[in-house]
């Protein structure tokens, strides 16, 4: 479940270049392609209690070819983000072409039966428009944004690409020297490189272990047939869910959307394909990657994790936080950063999706450091599955998680992922403004146990990625 | 576009208010007119490190008790360090802001600099500094800048350099605080969910009181003229190559930055001025995606023109393809350089630059702490009304202007060329 590499290209954004320093890490967090960076969470707040999408503002319609629509009004901006995905991930791909559903994915904004890559993003970038595609394990997802006024170019430039691609075999190439070069790179990259290592343990004999943009091997095994293949099997309509967020009216969405893809059919759609089951660690495993030249090391050290929709996905959550997110990255940010000075970001993150997740602590040291920063963290790790958090602790995190709610939902794309957690994870439409309760019932007894059912201190995934 | 209010307390701190009643949030800046360019050989990345200290403790509030009581109210914080400039936001629930300019307004005279706390951050910072050195990116990067800047203090980086993150003492870093942590020195921006009356005497109550300090000078080193084209290389891990150019650009008040602004945006493509949200646009029909990427000289091209009090670099980015040369790319980019320069831009060309900038400014506008950002950010390197007209400015630029931008600008003469050159190294499992 790694996260998706991609070469630097196209807009650098005006400040957040390497010359701008902040105190605290902007990139604190593996992303899988399904969970969100943070599960936005409600508010307790009823002054605004409005603002806060539910039930009564939450437009929710299904077309006959199976295509779900989700959508909210915001006119506080003139401009619209679309976001969703289609039932056709990577776990469609085999082993010799690792790869394939990423590589389709990208390739599909490359030339249409009408219009080739230079007229497609004419008029995406004419309109100051974006729109991609990339895919996760499960998934396919896509995302775009652009002025409320250009909603029709970006859903009928989706509708073409998603039905009609062409795969130009000229693009293609262009498109796998891209794809390989993001593997180099991604070689180079101590924190890539130590999640590759991680996912292997922890899911070793299970689909997840493997990542999304393949291996520089199977990327170079792929072949223009084997993306139409891809494409004529696996996209289609049935499941696929998109959010329109912004100052667009829910039924003239609608009506754009089934004029863009209400027609399009796919009548060899299978079903998801099932998961098997992880196999627990019986023992710690620890693997390195050796990076020469490098001056910093990545640590990851921690173990699967529960999924989304299991009961222990909050009690967890929670105790993540106090762990190594709240504040300055939480116990594991005061041990190693705080009180030892030993590194600049050292937390931990949990990731729950539609299957088994991870629930993994990261830290970046010097390679002289290693062992001492390690072993901080497992202490920390052993500290908490024997004690838990102290309901001081767990109050801190619930106010903290209830609070910034509004923070999480103030923008359109920030209102777009929750509107998809709640598709995706069979939320209920009300689930934002009965989250307060929903975190404020947890106690330091439920998190210690879900704790525990993940968390063994001799049981541990330790990958290890630098010089 | 909602009014703005703006006032100065008698100690000199700056105030700007802008009320937004979309969403209970408020988004609190403090800005501080220092960074990066203001320390003189041997101190650099001083200004950062006393930017980790400002979160080490006060009196009133203890290290480590600062993020937890934002946190604890559903707050989000940070604090970033610039060349010009250092800036520390918080925003929160609306009815819990009055927590943070409590904060704020304690830190800007109380912090204590502990000796223990400034040898454990030491080491903290010396490893974000190797983090970084980890990306062949800083690393080019770092080297660029310091070959375009031989006297002008956006010579070094704002991490600084790892001889003097070994050496600067505490009496250092606290000297540097007094110096620029002075209410006169200094700029509140808060934009969101607040009555401005009931604001600004709240203010009052917690600001006015802190003394005024010296005016701190800022430190003058203007860079002479170019006198050649600069070209240099940078070894390192790795199997990528990457090409990197950097032209002496105009300052972020010049009225020559709006020209330069389009020129960019026909080059590269359109740049997002959003800190926080909006996101960016793609740029495949950008002229240098089209002749350098469509051509399979190169596999991506980016570049950035940064808002600066004293002019800095226009640079682009390119990842070299796999079979190219660094060499092929750079005569590819200067052929497109001599058409900017020489042939007729057409009006539609900018026209479109135009439309691009207008949708990627309202996404920016869809999130009040982006919104609160630009309102002491355009202070800091010109005025908010920088901000306010900036669509207006772009709108006016003629194709005569950009080809005036492009002529003056990117001469061989005026920039810096730099590689990173990949030794190639194996990755072994073990």
């Amino acid at each position: 479940m790694g996260k998706t590499y991609q070469v630097p290209s196209s807009t650098f954004q005006v400040l957040r270049s390497s010359r701008l320093a902040p105190r605290f890490p902007l990139h604190a967090s593996r992303l899988t392609p399904h969970a969100p960076r943070f599960t936005p969470h409600a508010s307790r707040s009823t002054l605004h209690a409005s603002s806060l999408p539910g039930s009564d503002d939450i437009f929710r319609a299904q077309l006959p070819n199976g295509i779900t629509l989700l959508s909210r009004v915001n006119f506080n901006s003139p401009s619209v983000v679309i976001s969703g995905y289609l039932q056709a991930g990577s776990l469609f791909d085999t082993d010799e072409k690792l790869g394939l559903a990423d590589f389709t994915a990208s390739a599909l904004m490359r030339g249409s039966q009408q219009r080739d890559l230079q007229q497609i993003y004419d008029a995406l970038e004419s309109a100051g428009a974006s729109l991609s595609f990339s895919a996760g394990a499960h998934t396919t997802g896509f995302s775009g944004r652009a002025l409320a006024e250009d909603l029709p170019l970006l859903l009928n430039t989706m509708g073409e690409v998603l039905s009609q691609p062409a795969f130009p075999t000229e693009q293609l190439e262009k498109l796998r020297a891209r794809l390989l070069t993001g593997l180099a790179i991604r070689a180079q990259d101590t924190a890539d490189m130590a999640a590759l290592a991680f996912d292997q343990i922890i899911f070793a004999n299970h689909p997840y272990s493997r990542p999304e943009d393949g291996y520089v091997e199977t990327i170079q095994a792929i072949r223009r047939e084997d993306l139409v293949d891809f494409h004529g099997r696996y996209y289609g309509p049935r499941g696929m869910v998109l959010a329109i967020v912004g100052a667009v009216e829910p039924k003239a969405a609608l009506e754009e959307l089934a004029r863009a893809l209400g027609d399009w059919t796919n009548n060899h759609q299978p079903e998801a394909p099932s998961l098997p089951a992880l196999t627990p660690l019986k023992k710690t495993i620890t693997k390195r990657v050796n990076i020469p030249g490098k001056s910093q090391c990545d640590i990851l050290i921690g173990t699967s994790g529960p999924a989304r929709r299991d009961p222990e996905f909050l009690p967890i959550s929670l105790g993540n936080s106090v762990l190594g997110q709240f504040g300055m990255m939480g116990r594991i940010g005061d041990a190693v950063r705080e009180k030892s000075g030993l590194a600049y970001y050292a937390y931990s993150s949990l990731n729950a999706g539609i299957g088994p997740g991870s629930w993994e602590i990261s830290a970046g040291v010097n390679p002289k450091n290693v062992a001492k920063a390690s072993s901080l963290i497992r202490s920390e790790i052993k500290r908490f599955i024997e004690k838990g958090v102290t309901g001081e602790e767990l109050a801190d995190s619930q106010t903290n998680y209830i609070g910034r709610l509004p923070l999480s939902l103030e923008s359109n794309a920030g209102v777009a992922g929750a509107l998809l957690n709640i598709e995706r994870f069979d939320l209920g439409l009300d689930y934002y403004r009965r989250y307060a309760g929903l975190v404020q019932a947890v106690t330091p007894e439920e998190v210690l146990q879900a704790a525990r059912k993940y968390f063994q201190a001799d049981k541990l995934a330790i990958a290890i990625a630098g010089p | 576009m909602p009014e703005i209010h703006r006032a100065t307390l008698a100690n000199g701190l700056q105030v700007l208010l802008k009320e937004i009643h979309t969403a209970p949030i408020i988004s609190s800046w403090v800005w501080y007119r220092v960074g990066s360019r203001d320390e003189p050989s041997g101190r650099t990345g001083i200004s950062h490190w006393v930017e980790h200290m400002q979160f080490k403790g006060t009196p009133q509030y203890p290290a480590s008790v600062l993020d937890k009581i934002i946190a604890r109210e559903g707050g989000v914080s940070n604090a970033f360090t610039f060349f010009d400039w250092t800036t520390y936001f918080e925003t929160m629930p609306a009815d819990k802001i009055d927590l943070a300019l409590r904060l704020e307004a304690d830190r800007m005279v109380n912090s204590t600099f502990d000796p223990k706390e400034v040898a454990s951050e030491r080491t903290v910072i010396i490893s974000e500094r190797e983090g970084s050195e980890n990306e062949p990116l800083f690393l080019l990067g770092e080297a660029v800048q310091a070959a375009a800047f031989r006297v002008h203090p956006y010579h070094h980086e704002v991490l600084g350099d790892l001889a003097d993150l070994q050496t600067i003492s505490r009496d250092d870093l606290y000297n540097h605080y007094r110096s620029y942590y002075a209410p006169n020195n200094a700029l509140l921006a808060l934009a969101g969910d607040f009555e401005t009356e009931v604001m600004i005497a709240r203010l009052r109550e917690l600001f006015e009181a802190i003394p005024a300090g010296s005016t701190p000078p800022r430190l003058e080193r203007p860079e002479p003229p170019p006198r050649g084209e600069h070209r240099l290389s940078v070894e390192g891990p790795g199997e990528t190559r990457y090409l990197q150019l950097a032209y002496r650009a105009p300052a972020g008040s010049s009225p020559d930055f709006f020209p330069l602004t389009v020129l960019d945006s026909l080059l590269a493509g359109p740049s997002s001025l959003n800190m926080f949200g909006g996101g960016g646009v793609s740029n495949k029909t950008s002229r240098l995606y089209r002749a350098l990427v469509e051509e399979e000289l190169a596999v991506g091209v980016g570049s950035s023109a940064i808002t600066t009090i004293d002019p800095y670099l226009y640079t682009f980015t390119i990842t070299v393809h796999p079979q190219r040369t660094a060499d092929e790319v750079l005569a590819a980019f200067d052929e497109q350089v001599r058409r900017i320069q020489n042939e007729a831009i057409s009006a539609e060309e900018v026209a479109r630059a135009i439309k691009q900038a207008r949708a990627l400014f309202a996404y920016g506008s869809e999130n009040i702490t982006n919104q609160a950002f630009w309102l002491g950010h355009a202070e800091m390197f010109a005025s908010y009304d920088w901000f306010l007209t900036y669509l207006d400015k772009l709108a006016a630029v003629t194709p005569t202007e950009v080809q005036h931008a492009a002529r003056e600008i990117l001469k061989p003469q005026n920039r810096v060329v730099g590689t990173y050159i990949p030794t190639g190294t194996e990755v072994g499992h073990g």
